[in-house]
């Protein structure tokens, strides 16, 4: 008894060393093991996230090449182009207007299409939400249901709601209401309900998410304390479903900004948004490095305002704590 | 014209949830009066109406058929906002994006008041729940207590004529559901606003209100003080809701007025209140609480035997059987070092004190 316990004291110190070791080696490999199986989504997101943005920003500081394609003499002409344009004669700089107007187009369309699709996704959210438990995913179908076709289809089948001799105009002729077609398609208006209509899901998807965990006895509350009901929206609804609805905006305004089918097909070719500026650039115009800076500079305007946009939800959500 | 000493008045309203084969009969032909100024508790089992007997004073639903009347004016058809009557709801249903100030300032703001005179009824406000220094706090700071007391200074601040509240005290722990209901009940007295308290728990109804109204399957079945609800329940559902009960099949012999004489199944003949109705003589069931009660060893009016005798510290209850096998509880009181009276097997006689038989109505 006693020998054993002796042992047992005398080994303390080197089990406690050992102990250490093989706690930090237990360690090293659980590190070397988590690298392990995070290096697929790593490899993947290396792959085809970072490196072709890496392609797209070292393109943007290169030449074009003769026929489409880059040349590799460095020069910072693409970023120059992007907003300028030198004159064909005397090479002096000057702002290039068609540009400044596409990407202003492309912005205010966005900021438009992003606005109605919360006026057109916040009712029905809110309709969907408030719908029993089975109907609710019901719902949720029909609203999805679009996006299982293919947005080209769909876009085509809008040309034939908007065209002068469509749907829209058909009906309102034969209801009398106007004598000649209205102009809708082929401008900013046709370009502007069609990217609502492609992107309202994403809009509804996440208001819903978030109306969904909405506690509606706040709103018996607010009713109660004498609130009604545009107050008890603006009050109590709307504050409390924020997330969703930044969510919303966020997930229409990016792709809204980008789109190329809508603006192709509904505006017709003179309603052109950067979309479609970009793909003439490795298109048509053979330009590489300017669809690149284009391509980049779009992506740092987005940022930019969403920096700005979450900075002053957080604010906000500081100054209400 | 109306009585000025009505609240509330609820006249043969009946509420009917869904259609066709899932409809549900909420509340059916219900009326009640509710005075001004008093503690009045709807109490029930749940689904037996009395939330929504609450909602329809509210406003968030609106009664099938019936009418609702607030100080003698009709209010059915009024959405919520526009009824001078607040509510505490069960959760509370704290705005958790407000501050506590934030919140109890919400009714009044709604109503328009200037901003001075809200953070001015907001402080009182704070004071009288004995919140003061808490306002700037947001709402999923504070303890359920604190919060329980924010639900009732939002409710109270717009000074609503009838205060309505949807049991409250539920999500408390024991202690502090004792100090609520004496918090409530201080509340009720200092600001003279009709409360209309709604609960499960016959404990909080007794210890609280001025009156009760005991409620099953969408009727009211008695409405009545406390001590009447306890001591004279006139249903059998009553009776077994309120307190431990021992039920008694016996002969109504003798009808005078409120009171009478029924035979019990020994034979022997005991005076009895009669409800409020009109009752011929045959058989009938008496209610006799256990604390009503003593154990002789003589014959008493009730003889049985123990079964069991469990010991509570301040009272002993014993488990009888009568003779004619109907179980039967009785429950005195201790004396300190007192051995038990009786052990199990033993047979005792009942005596029963006076006035202490009621007749049900059943």
């Amino acid at each position: 008894m006693a020998i054993g316990e002796t042992t047992a004291t005398g080994s303390v110190p080197t089990t406690q060393m050992s102990g250490r070791e093989a706690t930090a080696a237990a360690e090293r490999r659980s590190v070397r093991k988590r690298w392990l199986l995070v290096s697929p989504a790593l490899a993947i997101i290396g792959l085809v996230g970072i490196m072709p943005l890496a392609i797209i920003a070292v393109y943007s500081f290169l030449s074009p090449g003769p026929y489409a394609g880059i040349s590799w003499d460095p020069t910072l002409e693409a970023w120059l182009n992007v907003f300028m344009e030198r004159d064909i004669f005397d090479e002096t700089l000057g702002i290039n207007y068609a540009h400044a107007s596409i990407v202003t187009r492309s912005f205010v369309l966005a900021f438009v299409t992003m606005i109605l699709a919360l006026i057109v996704g916040f009712p029905t959210a809110y309709f969907i939400a408030t719908r029993p438990d089975k109907q609710r995913y019901l719902w949720l179908f029909i609203i999805s249901l679009p996006f299982w076709s293919n947005l080209l289809v769909r876009t085509f089948a809008m040309m034939l709601v908007l065209r002068d001799n469509g749907y829209i105009n058909s009906s309102l002729i034969y209801l009398n209401v106007i004598e000649k077609p209205l102009e809708i398609i082929f401008t900013n208006t046709a370009v502007g309900i069609g990217l609502t209509y492609a992107y309202l899901p994403l809009m509804v998807m996440p208001l819903y998410a978030s109306m969904e965990k909405l506690d509606f006895r706040l709103i018996e509350a607010g009713y109660d304390l004498y609130g009604n009901r545009w107050k008890v929206l603006w009050r109590i609804v709307i504050p409390l479903v924020r997330p969703g609805i930044i969510a919303g905006c966020i997930l229409v305004f990016i792709p809204a900004i980008g789109a190329y089918v809508t603006p192709k097909l509904l505006g017709g070719g003179k309603n052109l948004m950067v979309g479609n500026l970009i793909a003439n650039q490795f298109g048509t115009s053979r330009d590489w490095p300017l669809g690149s800076a284009i391509s980049l500079f779009l992506m740092l305007m987005v940022m930019v305002a969403l920096i700005i946009y979450v900075r002053n939800v957080i604010s906000e959500a500081d100054k209400n704590a | 014209m109306s009585n000025p000493a009505v609240a509330v008045e609820a006249q043969g309203v009946t509420k009917i949830f869904g259609s066709g084969e899932e409809q549900v009969r909420a509340l059916d032909n219900v009326s009640v009066t509710i005075r001004e100024n008093e503690f009045f508790t709807l109490l029930g089992p749940s689904g037996c109406g009395k939330t929504t007997l609450l909602r329809l004073i509210a406003g968030f639903e609106h009664p099938t058929d019936g009418h609702i009347l607030l100080h003698g004016e009709h209010i059915a058809h009024l959405p919520p906002f526009q009824r001078p009557v607040n509510t505490v709801f069960q959760n509370y249903a704290l705005f958790p994006h407000m501050t506590v100030a934030d919140n109890i300032g919400f009714g009044l703001e709604m109503q328009g008041m200037p901003k001075q005179d809200v953070a001015r009824v907001v402080d009182e406000m704070l004071t009288l729940v004995r919140m003061e220094n808490l306002g700037r706090r947001r709402t999923s700071q504070l303890s359920g207590g604190q919060q329980q007391r924010v639900a009732l200074a939002r409710a109270l601040a717009p000074k609503p004529k009838v205060l309505l509240l949807d049991e409250p005290l539920s999500a408390l722990d024991l202690k502090l559901r004792k100090e609520m209901q004496i918090e409530l009940k201080r509340l009720q007295n200092e600001t003279g606003i009709t409360f209309v308290f709604v609960t499960h728990d016959q404990e909080e109804a007794l210890t609280m209100s001025d009156r009760v109204a005991v409620m099953n399957a969408g009727n009211i079945l008695q409405i009545g003080a406390p001590r009447t609800i306890y001591d004279h329940p006139s249903e059998r559902f009553v009776a077994h809701f309120i307190g431990e009960t021992n039920f008694v099949e016996a002969e109504l012999i003798e009808i005078d007025g409120r009171n009478g004489r029924v035979q019990l199944p020994s034979g022997a003949e005991v005076p009895a209140s009669l409800p409020d109705v009109d009752l011929s003589p045959g058989k009938v069931t008496v209610v006799i609480r256990p604390e009503h009660v003593d154990l002789v060893p003589d014959a008493g009016v009730l003889q049985g035997t123990i079964d069991n005798v469990v010991y509570f510290g301040t009272d002993t209850h014993y488990h009888l059987h009568l003779d004619d096998g109907t179980p039967f509880v009785a429950r005195l009181q201790n004396q300190r070092d007192s051995a038990a009276a009786f052990t199990e097997g033993d047979k005792a006689g009942i005596t029963v004190k006076d006035n202490a038989i009621q007749v049900l109505v059943d």
